[in-house]
């Protein structure tokens, strides 16, 4: 299998602003592979780590220890992006800007030709169904169609890899089905989509391999099949696996 | 530079998309305009005050849009969380920096453009006569001082939390060296050791902001050009301040954490 997102031993400590805290330790030893075509689902408690490992992926912070790589490149090289798009969760992109000048801005950070880039706007505001709302300011979209203009500039390069953080957070069951869709039609397209979530239904169904963390520690990791075991629903094996005990009714 | 130049796009998008340059345009024009029609004491050199007036408006609006502008860029990239897929692409920090201050000092130059513009009109609706030259050597040393406020405020930007925080910091110090920079010297005389050092130093220190300052004397009061080596050197003395104040910014900006 082509290995394409790879963490070694990854480490990061956050060190405390109160004095003589020690420091938080965020991501203790974590090993991650994922391989190219595959849907992988990164969940975990709120706190758990995922934000701070997608945070390494993208160079945003300096890990303490092991390391990271994207395509074989160390995160810290800016080249290691240039094959990757990134949805972060719940952004407001410049609403002074219409979607179609928003992409032609990323695409232009991509080097894209004029032809190419014109060729990608078309094409993704047709994959997000945007089309119509092309030439209107984003200060007028809907919370869904946000998601949606951030969706379509993390496929503005064509990337192999797409990272996404919750991507259907805050979002009504309509504009979650559509966000399903498109990933849906990406893995159809080939394409590698990592993503952090907490909707369970939605990784049981979509993803082709789950890893579960919990206070910065790999708790599990393989097919949602291997995972749930014997147990009804991924639901019930996350909660056992990160260790969550039910209060007894008084 | 494919980069730096998509930022600065934006950023002077953002500028002509926002009401602030409009306002206090509008505003310039209308103060201005009403004090041309008006004759104050029969006096036939009132044009003179009135080109006096015009052009300290000028150095308003033009340092209000110039920190306010700058104040916000990063802050607001960090609070609308577009920060994060910019940064997810290939463009470094250091390019977004100078991405930012680019924008803002073209946007600025282009507003000057405007406000120098609608001066020259009103002078020669007066005086019948277009100095161009003048208006060039003054509006050229006024951008160049915009490129330092510009960058000393893109600094301030990433050490304080809060842009109206920073805006404010700006304005106080740009004032102060404007209108008390060049007595510093004189002030530090007066005073015993080890004051007297640390004022000198802080006369050293800062960037004298005063001469394109009173470039204004030089279209009010008709003086001749100043010799064009002066206003190149004077340039090159405010680009070696934009220049130390970038490379502040992005070494500070490097060890910022973006999340």
């Amino acid at each position: 299998m082509n290995v394409i997102l790879r963490t070694e031993r990854l480490q990061v400590e956050f060190k405390s602003r109160e004095f003589r805290q020690s420091p938080k330790v965020a991501l203790r030893g974590l090993d991650l592979e994922v391989n190219a075509g595959e849907v992988f689902g990164f969940l975990g408690p709120n706190g758990a780590g995922k934000t701070t490992t997608i945070n390494v992926l993208l160079g945003f912070v300096q890990p303490t220890g092991g390391s990271a790589s994207l395509f074989g490149i160390d995160v810290r090289q800016p080249i290691a992006r240039q094959r990757i798009g990134y949805l972060p969760e719940l952004t407001y992109y410049y609403k002074f800007l219409t979607a179609e000048e928003l992409l032609r801005f990323y695409s232009r950070i991509f080097s894209l030709p004029r032809a190419e880039a014109e060729r990608r706007i078309d094409a993704v505001l047709k994959l997000v169904e945007l089309e119509s709302a092309r030439k209107r300011l984003i200060k007028t979209y809907s919370k869904g169609m946000q998601q949606r203009v951030g969706l379509a500039q993390a496929l503005i390069n064509n990337p192999d890899l797409l990272i996404l953080d919750e991507p259907t957070s805050g979002l009504d069951p309509l504009g979650r089905m559509k966000v399903r869709e498109i990933i849906h039609r990406l893995k159809n397209e080939g394409k590698t989509v990592f993503f952090s979530s907490h909707e369970l239904g939605e990784v049981e169904t979509d993803c082709d391999r789950v890893a579960i963390i919990s206070e910065g520690e790999l708790k599990a990791v393989g097919r949602v099949s291997d995972i749930m075991g014997r147990r009804a629903s991924l639901e019930k094996a996350f909660l056992e696996i990160v260790g969550y005990q039910p209060q007894s009714a008084p | 530079m494919n980069n730096v130049f998509a930022v600065s796009g934006i950023v002077i998008k953002e500028l002509y998309r926002r009401k602030d340059f409009y306002v206090l345009f509008i505003l310039t024009i209308v103060i201005c305009l009403v004090m041309a029609s008006v004759n104050i004491y029969n006096d036939n050199q009132i044009i003179r005050y009135l080109k006096e007036l015009c052009l300290l408006l000028i150095w308003v609006s033009s340092l209000v849009i110039a920190i306010t502008t700058t104040a916000r860029q990063i802050p607001a990239e960090r609070e609308q969380r577009t920060l994060l897929p910019l940064l997810a692409k290939p463009l470094s920090r250091t390019q977004l920096i100078f991405g930012k201050f680019l924008g803002c000092w073209l946007a600025c130059g282009l507003m000057l453009i405007c406000f120098y513009v609608f001066f020259g009109a009103l002078a020669a609706s007066r005086e019948h006569a277009w100095p161009l030259l003048n208006y060039f050597q003054a509006a050229f040393l006024h951008w160049m001082t915009l490129g330092v406020v510009i960058a000393f405020t893109l600094l301030g930007s990433l050490v304080f939390a809060a842009p109206s925080s920073n805006s404010t910091i700006c304005f106080v110090i740009v004032a102060a060296i404007l209108c008390v920079g060049r007595y510093l010297d004189v002030v530090a005389l007066s005073r015993p050791e080890p004051v007297r050092s640390i004022i000198w130093a802080v006369y050293y220190a800062i960037p004298h902001l005063e001469i394109p300052f009173e470039m204004r004397n030089l279209i009010v009061h008709d003086w001749p050009l100043v010799d064009w080596k002066f206003i190149a050197l004077d340039a090159l003395y405010l680009l070696a301040y934009t220049a130390a104040f970038l490379v502040a910014a992005c070494l500070v900006f490097r060890r910022k954490a973006v999340n």
